[in-house]
């Protein structure tokens, strides 16, 4: 199953069908001091149905404004966001977004956090019970289920918000950040956790983080963009089969060239600000 | 203790305070009866339910405008916020000219008390619900009404009973500061302090303090375990 999937990630081998298209997407936000910041210029990236894909970048590349296009919550100034090639216009269950932040209801329990997605999907009343303890199984965290998520660890937070994100049946699961507060050894339980979740359920994910080792370890495809604006530079396919292994002498290797075209790009970028300073 | 100790010494006089026994006696002989403590506790709490009740309802639906629309916000809620720096007690002359010394007078002071308090808190609690938890509710569905009932209306009950607790305590000393004055047919705790100064009755005077106070420790102690249980399950409580 693996296999087939890496296959299909190969470019011109693909027959899974365009999800998510970013077509010369531009988008800038007004500061508090009047002026405007450009967060991300002219961005154009397709990501397949069922594909994993890691954005990445230095912070204030965009990275946050790129997932909150495809969630719906903001609009772009030009170009196009596509899902299933329609535009993307509003936010939608299809398209569920973890944020760095857990973001449970803290008047519900956990069970309720995860029955109130499933109630906006029109999950019938005599279901809800049974429907929120598969998911909440699925994350282990059935035993938790009627604790207040102030009960809960930084890592069980995050797994009760993955379980609520998953209710909702999302056809695209999109990741900001998500387990960007927790410690190190949380995080690798949850990615582990995550490619789990996401090979067994087959949703099209799309994934932000500023951890090159996280991005490597998780994705099929890593983008990495630019310092503000945010734009594409590169791409890297990463073919080794799951489940992966974080000592993968492959992905160390990858991870050595991210890093190197990373620090370059910082390198470039304080340069420019250096001369645009002298300028000035 | 000191006060037991002070009158029973004889430093000060029973004219000017009476010992404890002796309010202790006042307090049991007036206890019952049509012009009784009970009597006057009922006649308080019932004004007290009514005009706060009708408060709450108009306070918390100005609070909705307020915080739905910024010229509302503007208009309405400034004149809110002149209305609480205005002490309740000073509409009483207005509304004695209004509406005469009537139980309506009474009551137009204790909800033109409560109607800020609730309406300033409504409005600020909605404004401060976490937009983190309504984009949550956005991306998975949730739009229109249905965010405004399952995510906006239970992230503000916390502010919003704040609210509450602060315009019961606005309109309770509005109310007995109106009863004092005389106004309104039915009895009440602040007539009946009223009668007693005119008996010169010391120890009855000091026994309706006592009642008022009891009244209003339990009132206040009610909102406080309700606030208590609200802040837990949110885990908004600081342990102390």
């Amino acid at each position: 199953m693996s296999d087939a999937r890496a296959l299909s990630l190969i470019p011109g081998l693909t027959d899974a069908p365009v999800k998510l298209t970013f077509r010369g997407v531009s988008k800038a936000y007004a500061t508090g001091s009047g002026t405007t910041v450009e967060a991300i210029r002219d961005v154009s990236f397709d990501v397949v149905a069922g594909e994993f894909v890691c954005l990445i970048g230095p912070s204030g590349c965009g990275k946050s404004t790129i997932l909150n296009l495809l969630a719906g919550l903001e609009r772009p100034d030009r170009g196009e966001v596509l899902l299933d090639g329609a535009p993307i216009t509003e936010p939608g269950p299809d398209r569920a977004l973890l944020f760095q932040d857990p973001a449970l209801f803290p008047w519900l329990s956990v069970r309720g956090n995860v029955e109130y997605a499933l109630r906006l999907r029109g999950t019938p009343a005599g279901e809800l019970r049974d429907t929120a303890e598969h998911w909440l199984q699925r994350v282990h965290l059935s035993a938790f289920a009627d604790l207040q998520p102030h009960e809960l660890s930084g890592g069980m937070r995050h797994r009760a918000a993955l379980a609520r994100a998953l209710a909702c049946r999302p056809e695209v699961l999109l990741a900001d950040e998500p387990f960007g507060a927790l410690d190190a050894q949380m995080r690798e339980i949850l990615q582990v956790e995550l490619q789990q979740v996401w090979s067994e359920l087959g949703n099209t994910l799309v994934f932000v983080t500023h951890n090159v080792r996280e991005a490597t370890f998780l994705a099929d495809r890593v983008i990495l963009l630019t310092a503000r604006p945010g734009r594409p530079i590169e791409e890297y396919r990463i073919t080794t089969p799951r489940p992966r292994q974080f000592d993968d002498a492959l992905l160390r290797s990858v991870v050595q060239d991210i890093h190197e075209r990373l620090s370059k790009e910082v390198e470039r970028a304080a340069g420019e600000e250096a001369i645009r300073q002298d300028l000035a | 203790m000191l006060w037991w100790a002070v009158t029973a010494s004889g430093l000060i006089g029973p004219e000017t305070l009476p010992s404890p026994a002796d309010v202790w006696n006042a307090f049991t002989e007036h206890v019952t009866g049509p012009d009784g403590l009970l009597a006057a506790a009922r006649g308080t709490l019932i004004r007290l339910a009514f005009a706060l009740g009708v408060a709450v309802v108009v306070g918390t639906l100005i609070g909705f405008a307020m915080a739905a629309s910024v010229v509302v916000q503007r208009s309405v809620g400034t004149l809110m916020t002149a209305l609480q720096a205005l002490p309740s007690i000073a509409w009483l002359p207005l509304a004695l000219v209004w509406f005469g010394p009537t139980e309506r007078a009474v009551m137009f002071v204790v909800f033109i008390g409560g109607v800020p308090a609730v309406a300033i808190a409504t409005a600020t609690s909605i404004r401060q619900v976490p937009p983190l938890f309504t984009r949550a509710a956005r991306t998975m569905g949730a739009r229109g009404w249905t965010l405004q009932r399952t995510v906006v209306l239970p992230a503000c009950v916390p502010g919003y009973w704040s609210g509450l607790q602060q315009a019961w305590a606005v309109a309770w000393r509005a109310l007995l500061a109106a009863e004092i004055i005389r106004i309104g047919a039915a009895r009440g705790l602040g007539h009946l302090l009223e009668a007693s100064t005119s008996a010169e009755n010391i120890s009855l005077i000091i026994a309706i303090m006592g009642v008022i106070v009891v009244i209003g420790l339990a009132i206040d102690l009610f909102f406080s375990v309700v606030d208590r249980r609200i802040r837990r399950k949110r885990g908004l409580l600081v342990p102390a």
